[in-house]
């Protein structure tokens, strides 16, 4: 296929692979953070990892929106559709993340709540015209890139007067997140996060552009380097990084030059910020509660605001006890770290979110890494 | 009949109660549709048990139930994939298939015209196949307790004394190859559903294989598994035959046939071809030595023009699929978890 084929060519990446190892510095480790769960896919998908030296390591970062998502919100969710007698809409992925007692969105349809699946607001939008009769709430999740196309159906339902459209809010923002990860205390009993760099968001940074994480890479001094999802952009960003980190530089580049500009899309962003505005906190699956790191509905949509348009119960929300999920999305932990990895803990039976989504850090070890693990002699083979 | 007739020729009206009781209705039903499009001798007998001879061979025997939405898609419809399930699933026991019978259950309110179009449809795949149906049943659900039709075939077979194709047969050292393009079914379906409407030439690779499959075993009778990968894909099927093989398998991605638009619209839904059905696909695992003679015979059919060895099969103690990529590395190749498409067959 045109335009996809050329970035991930084999001869390439080789190429690629044979720069980075020469630059590399065989003394030391590299310790590099994609944040993204579509970096964290493409590595695996496309066994990025065998083509780079054993001393530069990957560390999956918690850019995996249905991973972040902390379980009382999942939970809110569940009781907006059994309790309330409305149509949830929701992006698939979320469907299997398991939340309190494992009681997923998929369980609570097969008790009877109305939960479809949409690929976007605007199927949301179409449900609520659909059926007058009945409250629609779509369930939004995500970082930067699908902020957009909520705030779009806000105010689109506001100018057709759809009166029984609501909107879930959950969306959060990569470069807090970022500055939290490198800032934070290391927690009793764990190391604390080594991080000698960032391939920063792709999609996200087309949205907001690469400057918002100047402040972060500059304070923390950690180079960040905007990469694209594509696996020859993964290798290249790597090399981009190596040499930041060898030269003992910590600035923003922004390898993904095809979709990202240093200020973004800023019509989205005015859409984005006519309709919501900054949350004090919000809490993150793995980071905890984080300043200033989410976005909520103004004021004065009040009405297509979910939160203020149904009553919430208060809850005793509780992860699964040993899943790692918190620490793996901190890069304190792999995936193999976990007691219940590949035990009790499989894409068909998720205990936590990272074993659901594609982008989980788990599920992706899971479905494409574990070969290399086990040591086969295919994977050897291919390693060598 | 003329006065239930539309003027295009098809049935007018609804499906209703009275279509599934077992009276008057019901007979009409059988008569000016099932009777009409689907005539054959043992049919035409009107008994409720089909009474034929049976051939020398060991027998053969499969059923299938068909739930897909839309019932009408680019390539085909319910009522040709029905044929068409069935005979292949006898076809992958390499056998030859004899006869088939269909039981429906329709919903209340279903257009009888559609349901004509579906009975026509699957009279032809029948024809085309040379396989006829020789006896069915039809039921009527209350509106809203179906989804318009649902079809069940079942099918018998015969296969020759020296046959012995097993899932269980792969062993390492043989050669895994498929018959064309995987994927095309399931794009094609979803090019269709109703959230996910885009426009597209892909039409379903539906198509009955047991012509090019009596070839295939004429020439090499040693053929170790023959395999439909339908729902969950060429991953799903190929996990199973590891499995069941208690052997690895390893894949070469620069070897899989896959059609640019099924490429590039997987591409855009995040799908992986790997894991989306198919409905006229073998995956065929031979012993090395035959690769090519298979290969041959294939090409030589229309259902097989751009088959392709794909991979090869490899002792592992953890009995997976892996595969090279074309960018360099190797990857597993997983069973498929969940559903990736609902009611795609």
């Amino acid at each position: 296929m045109k335009y996809i084929r050329e970035f991930r060519d084999g001869k390439l990446a080789r190429k690629l692979g044979k720069a980075i190892a020469q630059e590399a510095d065989p003394g030391r480790r590299y310790n590099l953070m994609e944040f993204c769960g579509g970096h964290t896919h493409a590595i695996f998908r496309y066994g990025v990892q065998n083509l780079v030296p054993d001393n530069v390591e990957y560390v999956h970062g918690p850019g995996c929106p249905v991973c972040v998502l902390p379980v009382r919100r999942l939970d809110d969710a569940v009781e907006l559709a059994l309790r309330h007698d409305v149509i949830l809409t929701t992006y698939g992925d979320m469907m299997r993340v398991p939340g309190t007692k494992q009681k997923s969105l998929i369980k609570a349809k097969a008790e009877g709540a109305d939960i479809r699946m949409v690929y976007s607001t605007q199927d949301a939008l179409k449900i609520a015209r659909e059926t007058p009769d009945r409250e629609v709430i779509f369930f939004a999740i995500g970082f930067e890139t699908t902020t957009p196309p909520t705030a779009v159906a806000i105010l689109q339902a506001e100018a057709e007067g759809l009166a029984n459209f609501s909107v879930f809010c959950n969306h959060v923002l990569t470069p807090p997140a970022i500055a939290h990860i490198v800032n934070a205390p290391a927690k009793p009993g764990e190391e604390a996060v080594r991080i000698d760099g960032f391939l920063g968001p792709s999609h996200v940074s087309s949205v907001i552009g690469w400057a918002p994480y100047e402040p972060a890479a500059h304070i923390f001094k950690k180079p960040v380097v905007i990469a694209g999802f594509e696996p020859l952009d993964v290798m290249q960003s790597t090399l981009m990084l190596i040499r930041q980190i060898n030269d003992g530089r910590h600035e923003v580049e922004n390898q993904y030059t095809r979709v990202v500009t240093r200020t973004g899309n800023q019509k989205a962003q005015a859409l984005v910020g006519k309709v919501l505005e900054l949350r004090e906190t919000f809490e993150w699956r793995g980071l905890g509660s984080v300043p200033k790191s989410a976005l909520k509905i103004r004021d004065a949509f009040a009405e297509f605001d979910a939160e203020k348009r149904f009553s919430l119960t208060p809850k005793q929300s509780r992860e699964v006890k040993s899943c790692e999920c918190p620490a793996i999305l901190r890069g304190v932990k792999k995936p193999t770290d976990c007691k219940l990895f590949g035990t009790v803990c499989t894409p068909d039976n998720p205990m936590g979110a990272c074993m659901v989504s594609s982008e989980g850090a788990c599920a992706a070890y899971w479905s494409f890494g574990r070969k290399r693990s086990a040591g086969s002699a295919a994977a050897q083979g291919a390693a060598a | 009949m003329t006065k239930t007739q539309k003027r295009d020729g098809l049935l007018a009206g609804q499906v209703d109660m009275t279509h599934g009781g077992g009276g008057k209705a019901t007979s009409d039903l059988i008569e000016t549709l099932f009777y009409k499009h689907l005539s054959n001798p043992v049919l035409d007998q009107g008994h409720d048990a089909a009474v034929f001879d049976a051939p020398p061979g060991r027998l053969v025997m499969s059923t299938d139930a068909h739930v897909i939405s839309p019932l009408f898609f680019p390539g085909g419809d319910i009522g040709s994939l029905s044929v068409h399930g069935t005979l292949n699933d006898i076809a992958m026991a390499g056998a030859k298939p004899l006869s088939l019978t269909a039981s429906f259950i329709l919903e209340e309110g279903f257009p009888l015209a559609d349901l004509e179009r579906i009975v026509i449809s699957m009279a032809e795949a029948a024809q085309a196949a040379g396989v006829p149906v020789v006896s069915g049943d039809t039921k009527v659900v209350e509106k809203g307790k179906g989804d318009g039709v649902f079809i069940t075939t079942t099918g018998i077979g015969v296969v020759s004394e020296a046959v012995e194709i097993s899932p269980r047969a792969a062993v390492p050292g043989q050669a895994v190859l498929v018959s064309g393009p995987i994927g095309n079914h399931g794009v094609a379906i979803l090019s269709k559903r109703e959230n996910l409407e885009f426009e597209t030439e892909i039409v379903s690779d539906s198509a009955a294989l047991h012509t090019m499959v009596t070839d295939m075993v004429k020439a090499v009778p040693g053929i170790a598994v023959l395999r439909d990968p339908t729902r969950g894909g060429l991953a799903t099927a190929l996990n199973e035959i590891a499995h069941a093989s208690a052997v690895g398998i390893e894949l070469f991605e620069e070897d899989l046939p896959v059609d640019p638009d099924v490429e590039a619209a997987c591409e855009i839904l995040g799908l992986d071809p790997l894991y989306v059905a198919n409905e006229g696909k073998l995956i065929c695992i031979c012993n090395a030595g035959d690769a090519e003679t298979l290969l041959g015979i294939m090409h030589a059919h229309p259902s097989g023009r751009q088959a392709a060895v794909i991979g090869t099969v490899i002792g592992d103690p953890d009995h997976m699929v892996v595969m090279q990529t074309a960018f360099g590395g190797s990857r597993v190749v997983d069973w498929l978890s969940g559903e990736q498409l609902p009611r795609i067959c």
